[in-house]
């Protein structure tokens, strides 16, 4: 897109030689180049709207379906609002409405247990996140700030396991957590991610030597020891990241499929995500049960958009530094 | 600060070399107290696993004997006269390469109109919204936007006098679908790195460009793109070697409704759901694990190469 636009403004101007060019143009105009308001700028604009509102019309149009009726979706009616706005598949997805009459409004008929697998998915999230930003803030805190041979390359180690597809190590994980005999619990869907992941090691690495030490110092002289200086210190000092590492932990174990899908289909402890692609698998092919997906994608989505909703700058932030480093 | 009392000032002296000292000494120890956990979960859900797969990949494993003999090479060479999983591997290919051409473009473009233009958080974070949203929703989604006979999409193509697509029910169109439905989740994610990296640049050197009469297109490619090269080099390793590993997606979104993923006609088989079900449907967990092992041969392989080309390592602003 940027080939079509016109050079600069300061560019635009005098084209000679370079020390005219320097004398010539004013210095305020070159402080922020694009600052004007022409065309191309109000293109970029036009082009980032347009970026926006493709982003987002998905998003509406699960809305849009899940309040519509499983007959006025067959007409092949697209009107921008629901023809008949209902709250019959979400109230069907949610286990609110009988049997038959969730039939009745187009489902198979086949259960699913929406607030079950919404109880299990938060479960397991928060177990994952307890655990992950505890023992990965330790295990950064021992990388940044305590000295002992071998540091750096226990540290690659960790690093190195960045490398590792998760489908290499989800095998011999089943196997394992088969041979403990806790496949289909909460223990299992949360274990490998309980204690460690590399990438949140290296995440909390960067923050803790980014603090300054002075306070550290100054509780050492006093006669603290690294627990105390951890806790006391420390943790306070980075909760904001703390919790921006929190919030990724979560939304990352929310998002997870694959491990729950092999460690976790008991219908007792099947998570969201399993819990709809199953859904969907069960679908008869000639007329599925659109609504009710859609109501149920939506209900999915949602506990995530609250998050970002409330934490949004936090998260933008946060993936702005793991681009940094 | 609480730990300081009226009598710690008094030891202050004798304290602070004593306890220095003590504290030095006695470091490998905290390490080792402070990584116990971390440790132990990394011994037992990475190091461990990753050993045992590798052991594996020279057996017969079968998970529900939950044993297996040693065969030694059988697996790699079945491998090499599988066609199955050649097709897999071009398969991710092609839908690694649509994938990333499309969303590194797009995402650089994007940056660069975010870094010009505002500052507003509420642009990034509408951008980054699908990034957090589960892959199973994303590809559930889609599956809706783009069917063939109800999909908005469709409509919305009819309406301008295209005729309606099959989309992710065509073997030619369901690779090139996926990667634009993957491009539509990661695009603004990966913007929001470009993004970042593009506020370390220091504003001088547009200035200075601009005063030697360079303009936008040749600044791009002047000034931004050369120092955004590291970033460029981490953000395309993150989403190379995520792209190679597309399973949720797939697994959810191919197939049509109610049929076997990595379908129509083995057209999206992408290498994860491939090893995915040789492990967990046909219990040749020792193929599959010889699979995943040349997997992470080649991610290592690739990984080091974009490292490597684009010096990744090594910013020309220090």
């Amino acid at each position: 897109m940027s080939k079509s636009h016109p050079p600069a403004a300061p560019a635009a101007r005098g084209r000679s030689t370079a020390t005219q060019r320097r004398s010539a143009v004013p210095p305020r105009r070159l402080a922020v180049p694009w600052r004007r308001w022409r065309p191309s700028r109000a293109a970029a604009w036009l082009i980032l709207i347009v970026l926006m509102l493709v982003t987002l019309l998905p998003f509406y149009w699960i809305v849009r379906t899940a309040a519509t009726t499983n007959s006025s979706l067959f007409t092949g009616d697209q009107s921008f609002l629901p023809p008949e706005p209902t709250w019959v598949n979400f109230e069907r997805v949610l286990g609110l409405s009988s049997t038959e009459e969730a039939m009745a409004a187009g489902g198979s008929g086949a259960e699913f247990d929406f607030l079950l697998y919404l109880r299990n998915s938060v479960i397991v999230s928060v177990l994952i996140t307890v655990g992950q930003v505890t023992f990965c803030a330790m295990a950064a805190y021992a990388f940044a700030r305590l000295q002992w041979r071998g540091r750096e390359a226990v540290f690659y180690v960790f690093l190195a396991a960045l490398l590792i597809p998760p489908v290499f190590i989800v095998i011999p994980n089943f196997v394992l957590l088969n041979q403990l005999g806790l496949l289909d619990t909460f223990a299992a869907l949360a274990a490998p991610y309980f204690f460690v992941t590399p990438f949140m090691v290296f995440f909390l690495r960067q923050f803790f030597l980014g603090i300054s030490t002075e306070m550290e110092e100054a509780a050492r002289i006093d006669g603290a020891g690294h627990p105390r200086i951890f806790l006391q210190i420390d943790v306070p000092i980075m909760s904001a990241p703390l919790s921006t590492a929190a919030i990724l932990a979560y939304v990352i174990a929310w998002n997870e499929f694959m491990w729950p899908l092999v460690a976790g289909s008991d219908e007792s402890v099947r998570v969201l995500t399993v819990g709809l692609s199953l859904f969907r698998a069960g679908q008869p092919q000639a007329g599925p049960d659109w609504t009710g997906l859609m109501a149920a994608t939506c209900l999915g989505a949602v506990p995530v958009i609250l998050l970002f909703l409330v934490m949004g700058r936090r998260i933008v932030d946060s993936i702005q530094f793991t681009g940094l480093r | 600060m609480a730990i300081v009392s009226a009598r710690a000032a008094r030891q202050h002296q004798h304290r602070a070399s004593s306890g220095w000292r003590r504290l030095r000494r006695s470091q490998g120890w905290v390490a080792a107290l402070f990584l116990l956990p971390a440790g132990f979960g990394f011994a037992l859900f990475y190091l461990w696993p990753a050993l045992r797969a590798l052991w594996m990949s020279f057996t017969d494993y079968n998970l529900l004997r939950r044993s297996g003999d040693f065969t030694g090479l059988e697996n790699y060479r079945q491998l090499v006269d599988d066609q199955l999983f050649w097709h897999s591997m071009w398969v991710t290919v092609q839908y690694v390469v649509i994938n990333i051409g499309m969303q590194t473009v797009l995402a650089l473009a994007m940056a660069v109109m975010m870094d010009r233009l505002t500052r507003s958080v509420i642009v990034r974070g509408v951008l980054v919204l699908p990034w957090l949203i589960p892959q199973v929703v994303v590809g559930l989604l889609w599956l809706w936007m783009l069917d063939p006979r109800l999909g908005l999409v469709n409509h919305l193509l009819e309406m301008v006098g295209i005729g309606g697509q099959a989309f992710l029910g065509s073997p030619d169109q369901a690779v090139p679908t996926l990667a634009a439905i993957n491009t539509w989740r990661f695009v603004g994610y990966t913007a929001l790195l470009l993004f970042a990296g593009l506020q370390m640049i220091p504003k001088q050197l547009y200035e200075a460009a601009a005063m030697d009469g360079a303009g936008e297109w040749r600044m791009f490619w002047r000034v931004t793109l050369p120092l955004l090269r590291p970033v460029l080099a981490l953000v395309l390793v993150l989403s190379v070697v995520g792209s190679f590993q597309v399973f949720d997606l797939v697994q959810v979104a191919t197939g049509g409704i109610g049929g076997q993923p990595g379908g129509p006609a083995n057209s999206t088989l992408v290498i994860y759901v491939y090893i995915f079900r040789q492990a967990f449907n046909f219990n040749q967990a020792g193929y599959a694990a010889a699979m995943s092992a040349v997997l992470f041969v080649l991610l290592a392989c690739v990984t080091f190469l974009i490292m490597r080309s684009l010096r990744g390592s090594r910013s020309d602003l220090a």
